[in-house]
């Protein structure tokens, strides 16, 4: 099937621009060790990647799930427009692909040593390491909200098993209609910058359909958010009176939990009686990348622009929401997107050369906010010195207007929302 | 059925002599590889080797120069059924959209 012409491989690989290796020194260098910490959107692809591009590098990713299920998409099981097989992949093709997986906890990382310690008290050596352990919840930074609070106002903002996903489902199934729903959503920066506003639309997709005489109450400790025009003119096409959403200068911000009373309290101490309630809490980079000594004052992680290596510690690179990548998202496309560069650059560093030059960081985050309605914002990213850049005049987010001019772009970019998923899982897991 | 999507992935990104099974990379030390890490993101939406799913058009074998006028409309925006290429094509380089012109139209169809 597809194949690439000999006759043309000349011609594109002077073309300058870093491709990827040079085959004599993979020959002199076989058999090191790249071990890489989580399995999720940037493990995953980092493993693939690795395995099909430098197939002399031993390959170990330190998992403790079987399978990982996608937060990404997840929305669209709260209304009931998918199940969590169809969000579960399987780790399956990366094995078979000559990844080897360990399904255990990283608890720790001995930088001087170059090992990992598990859960089960083994360590595993590397030559290079790469943390992509995602975000940890910092619990009791909101108070009343521990990890009991969260059996009641699910958070469902780390993949695990899907537990917490599903659970919100049931309480919405189980919503008296007439009901609220409540959001609180936490100030920046936090995984998922336009997930809160997505759930907000496809749960009241849900409601709309199933209980229409239910509310939402959507608590915010910002004043703006992303795709924010875009949001609010499909809440008010699609869900005219249903959501309210009440910005941080307004006394939006939750500041504390009451799980017994079933109330969000904000910053000026109103009390908002909840029915089923969804806190997305507070976030710092996993505990792994805390232990490890690699966040800063803010929880995560400052790495190298260029080649992710977290500036406290040699040898070990840290892509995904772990890092510090402002004005990047924190999204699953920017883990798959940098997992790359991180790869390329932590082999070329490992056997003496440059990493890769001028690399290119992509985003794009699709967003479903009804049937047939997709939305989006795309970012195109360097690096630099001083830190990551956006491209200028490029990117943005999907045309405004009014649903009766815009219905095809609406209807196209949900299709290619679908697109987007089944490529980026393919490309981390299959 | 895996076999066969490995083979591909491989043939694709090492471009080099003869392809080698799943089984056989797992040994040898890697060809050269000579897809330019910038063409990465593109499979995000086109599929692994720009073959298209799902709708999002097929960049494989695309022949050059019309990549290269298609682009040059996204970026100006004379593709008035483009929901979001525009937005990303602005963000490339003539240089860059060379190496992406020659990279996707010698993967054969
Ligand atoms: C509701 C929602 C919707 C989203 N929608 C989108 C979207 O449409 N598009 C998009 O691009 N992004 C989306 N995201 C964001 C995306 O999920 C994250 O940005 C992405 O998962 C980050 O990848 P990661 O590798 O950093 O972390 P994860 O994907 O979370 O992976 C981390 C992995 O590390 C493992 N791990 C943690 N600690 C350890 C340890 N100590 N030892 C071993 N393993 C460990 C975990 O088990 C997990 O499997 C969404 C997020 C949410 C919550
Ligand atoms: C976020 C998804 C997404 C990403 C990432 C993406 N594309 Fe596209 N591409 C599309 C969609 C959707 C279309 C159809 C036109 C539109 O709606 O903008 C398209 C159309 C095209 C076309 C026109 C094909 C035709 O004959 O109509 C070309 C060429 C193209 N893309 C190249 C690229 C390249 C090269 C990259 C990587 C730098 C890339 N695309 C990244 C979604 C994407």
């Amino acid at each position: 099937m597809s194949d690439i012409s000999r006759r043309n491989f000349g011609k594109f690989a002077i073309a300058g621009l870093s491709t990827l290796a040079a085959p004599s020194i993979l020959q002199a260098k076989s058999g090191a060790r790249l071990v890489i910490i989580g399995g999720g959107f940037g493990g995953a692809s980092a493993a693939r990647f690795a395995r099909t591009n430098f197939p002399h590098i031993d390959v170990t990713v330190i998992e403790p799930q079987l399978t990982f299920v996608t937060c990404p998409y997840g929305n669209l099981l709260l209304a009931g427009a998918r199940t969590l097989s169809d969000i579960t992949h399987p780790y399956g093709v990366l094995k078979r692909r000559g990844v080897i997986f360990i399904h255990d906890w990283a608890d720790a990382i001995e930088p001087d040593k170059k090992l990992v310690k598990l859960r089960s008290g083994k360590t595993v050596a590397y030559d290079k390491l790469i943390v992509s352990p995602g975000i940890g919840i910092k619990w009791g930074a909101l108070p009343g909200y521990d990890q009991a609070a969260a059996q009641i106002f699910p958070h469902a903002w780390v993949p695990e098993r899907g537990e917490q996903v599903l659970l919100l489902r049931k309480q919405l199934e189980a919503l008296p209609d007439g009901g609220v729903v409540g959001f609180a959503i936490p100030g920046n920066p936090f995984r998922c910058p336009p997930g809160p506003y997505e759930r907000i639309s496809l749960v009241a997709n849900y409601l709309k359909k199933h209980k229409p005489r239910a509310k939402i109450l959507a608590l915010d400790a910002k004043d703006a958010f992303s795709k924010q025009g875009l949001f609010q003119d499909a809440w008010n096409e699609l869900y005219p009176g249903l959501i309210e959403w009440i910005p941080g200068s307004k006394d939006g911000k939750v500041v504390s939990i009451d799980t017994k009373e079933k109330v969000f309290q904000t910053e000026f101490g109103t009390r908002h009686k909840i029915d089923v309630g969804n806190v997305i809490p507070p976030q710092s980079a996993a505990k792994i990348a805390i232990d490890a000594g690699l966040t800063n004052e803010t929880g995560f992680v400052p790495v190298n622009p260029y080649t992710f290596e977290a500036t406290k510690a040699k040898d070990i690179h840290v892509i995904g929401d772990a890092n510090i990548a402002g004005p990047m998202p924190k999204s699953g496309f920017i883990a798959n997107s940098t997992s790359k560069q991180a790869v390329a650059s932590a082999i070329a560093l490992l056997e003496g050369r440059e990493a890769p030059k001028d690399p290119i960081y992509f985003n794009t985050c699709y967003s479903h906010v009804g049937d047939d309605y997709g939305i989006s914002v795309v970012g195109v990213f360097r690096p630099s010195e001083k830190g990551f850049v956006e491209t200028p005049n490029s990117g943005g987010v999907s045309p405004r207007g009014p649903l009766a001019e815009k219905k095809t772009q609406r209807k196209l970019e949900a299709q290619y929302a679908d697109a987007w998923y089944a490529s980026i899982t393919k490309d981390a897991f299959g | 059925m895996l076999r066969t999507a490995s083979m591909i992935m491989i043939a694709g990104l090492l471009a080099a002599t003869a392809t080698p099974s799943a089984a056989e990379s797992r040994k040898k030390p890697a060809k050269p590889v000579p897809a330019p890490l910038i063409a990465q993101a593109c499979s995000g939406c086109h599929g692994q080797l720009g073959q298209g799913l799902k709708g999002t058009p097929r960049l494989s074998g695309y022949e050059k120069d019309a990549f290269a006028r298609v682009w040059s409309e996204f970026r100006d925006n004379q593709r008035p059924a483009a929901t979001i290429m525009p937005r990303i094509a602005r963000g490339y380089s003539d240089t860059e959209v060379a190496v992406l012109a020659n990279y996707f139209s010698s993967i054969r169809r």
